[in-house]
């Protein structure tokens, strides 16, 4: 039977408000850059926790600094992380984000610089993650329905075999997922130019694809038309991109809604880093295209895996979300192995359907999802991007 | 059926995509339609590397590239068939 997935069963962590993870990270989260510094020194020395510095937290505003904040949160609060001890300069902003994420109900540690300097800030938070390490170590894993597991997606150096295979391969696991009412995730924004008009056609309401098109016209209008200096080729395109032979944005675009399968129709339009909020199935979630921050804007909404099809080889990978990397370009299986956890070329060769691919994604995700460390996770990749509106006050 | 040269995804398309590594001018091609399955052979007039296009017949500038069954753009000169489409011939008609 072709979709025989409504029994499928993976083994995760189900967190105190009932969301399932499929990592146990105890986390040291900077709430800005000159924090950095601290909470990688408790990294240092506590073993088994992680600090997840990034560039951004000073003198934010408007919308910007909301959407720091849903990031820190968001990332703080996915299921994927057991624990969070939170350092910050000064104790007012940093407390938001501790509160933020206590909502969940996981055990967080609130830290603030001032008045105490490095040291002693150190010293404290290093004997609150040790406590939290010690707790989430006895965590276990149980056997959860997959309906409980949400899986993003975003593709990266891209180039005309990921529209003929890993997008496809993509696409058809969510054809096959969506229905036993997974989460799935896409975004992108300027990346669907081209085929927007194909993208708005696949949104499941007439709201949905009035968000979209907004969405979409939004980025053209503000950020497009009054910063470009050229076609922006080289960029988007990027000169990997037509290295691998895609020559303009639109056959990029239409390459890259192939990851949205068949039959899959999103159901909302979420604004980065935003939880989705209407029930089990598709999201697009308004994204930069670059892929550190596209999927850092994902796993803060919630998602716990993320399916990353490549053409020339990204190498991405996330601190707290693993990424799992699909290519259907034998030169990159054949030079850049060690990237790739699911080899689709066959593809190419007409030696494997697209459903044969797809169902090797989902094996590799389930396996992902059961605890198995992606090429990304072996390698280190640890790429935590924050996505910044506009310049600071 | 042996491995293919050339995909093109759609009936419509006027140019298609080399899948194997080092091509050269003059392969008689196999070239497969993903849509349908269905195949046809052609001649490469250049060396053309893998993941680059390839035109399917003979193109005028000014004519809109056609991939997916989409609109992917402007050819900005003529193109043989058989031969190499990329950034020198073909630009997009956004931005």
């Amino acid at each position: 039977m072709a979709n025989a997935y409504g029994d499928q069963t993976f083994l995760g962590y189900r967190r105190e408000n009932g969301r399932v993870g499929v990592r146990n990270h105890v986390v040291i989260l900077p709430v800005d850059d000159i924090s950095n510094a601290a909470c990688e020194a408790v990294a240092n020395n506590i073993k088994g926790t992680m600090a997840l510095p990034h560039a951004y937290g000073r003198l934010q505003f408007g919308e910007d600094l909301e959407l720091h904040f849903r990031t820190m949160i968001g990332t703080g609060a996915n299921p994927n992380v057991a624990a969070v001890v939170v350092i910050g300069i000064e104790p007012g902003w940093t407390q938001v984000i501790a509160d933020g994420i206590a909502k969940t109900g996981k055990p967080v540690a609130a830290f603030s610089i001032e008045q105490n300097g490095d040291l002693k800030t150190i010293m404290d938070a290093s004997r609150a993650a040790k406590e939290f390490v010690h707790w989430a170590t006895e965590r276990q894993r149980e056997e959860c329905p997959i309906s409980d597991l949400w899986v993003s997606t975003k593709c990266g150096e891209s180039d005309t075999t990921t529209g003929l295979g890993s997008c496809p391969t993509v696409g058809n696991m969510y054809d096959k997922l969506i229905p036993h009412g997974i989460y799935g995730c896409f975004g992108e924004t300027s990346e669907l130019t081209g085929a927007e008009h194909l993208c708005e056609a696949r949104a499941a309401n007439p709201e949905a694809a009035k968000k979209f098109k907004a969405t979409w016209q939004a980025y053209m209008d503000e950020v497009i038309e009054p910063f470009k200096t050229s076609d922006l080729s080289e960029s988007q395109p990027t000169k990997g991109n037509i290295e691998g032979g895609l020559t303009t944005i639109e056959e990029k675009a239409l390459g890259n809604l192939e990851k949205i399968g068949r039959e899959c129709s999103y159901i909302d339009v979420l604004e980065p880093a935003e939880a989705p909020a209407k029930g089990a199935g598709l999201y697009f979630m308004d994204t930069s295209s670059a892929a550190a921050e596209c999927v850092t804007l994902m796993g803060a909404a919630g998602y716990v895996v993320h399916t990353f099809p490549t053409g020339q080889g990204n190498v991405i990978g996330n601190p707290i979300v693993p990424v799992v990397k699909i290519t259907a370009n034998p030169r990159t299986v054949r030079t850049m192995s060690e990237h790739v956890d699911v080899d689709v070329s066959g593809i190419l060769r007409r030696d494997m359907t697209i459903s044969d691919a797809g169902d090797a994604l989902i094996d590799t995700v389930v396996r992902t999802a059961n605890g198995r460390a992606t090429a990304a996770e072996a390698l280190g990749h640890r790429e935590f991007v924050m996505t910044k509106l506009y310049r600071s006050a | 059926m042996s491995a293919p040269h050339l995909l093109v995804h759609d009936k419509a398309d006027n140019v298609g995509v080399v899948v194997v590594e080092d091509l050269k001018a003059g392969t008689d091609m196999l070239c497969v339609v993903t849509e349908d399955n269905s195949d046809f052979h052609l001649t490469s007039k250049n060396d053309v590397p893998i993941g680059h296009k390839i035109a399917l017949k003979a193109i005028k500038a000014g004519d809109t590239a056609i991939k997916y069954g989409q609109d992917i753009g402007k050819f900005i000169q003529d193109v043989e068939e058989g031969g190499h489409v990329h950034v020198h011939n073909l630009k997009t008609k956004r931005w």
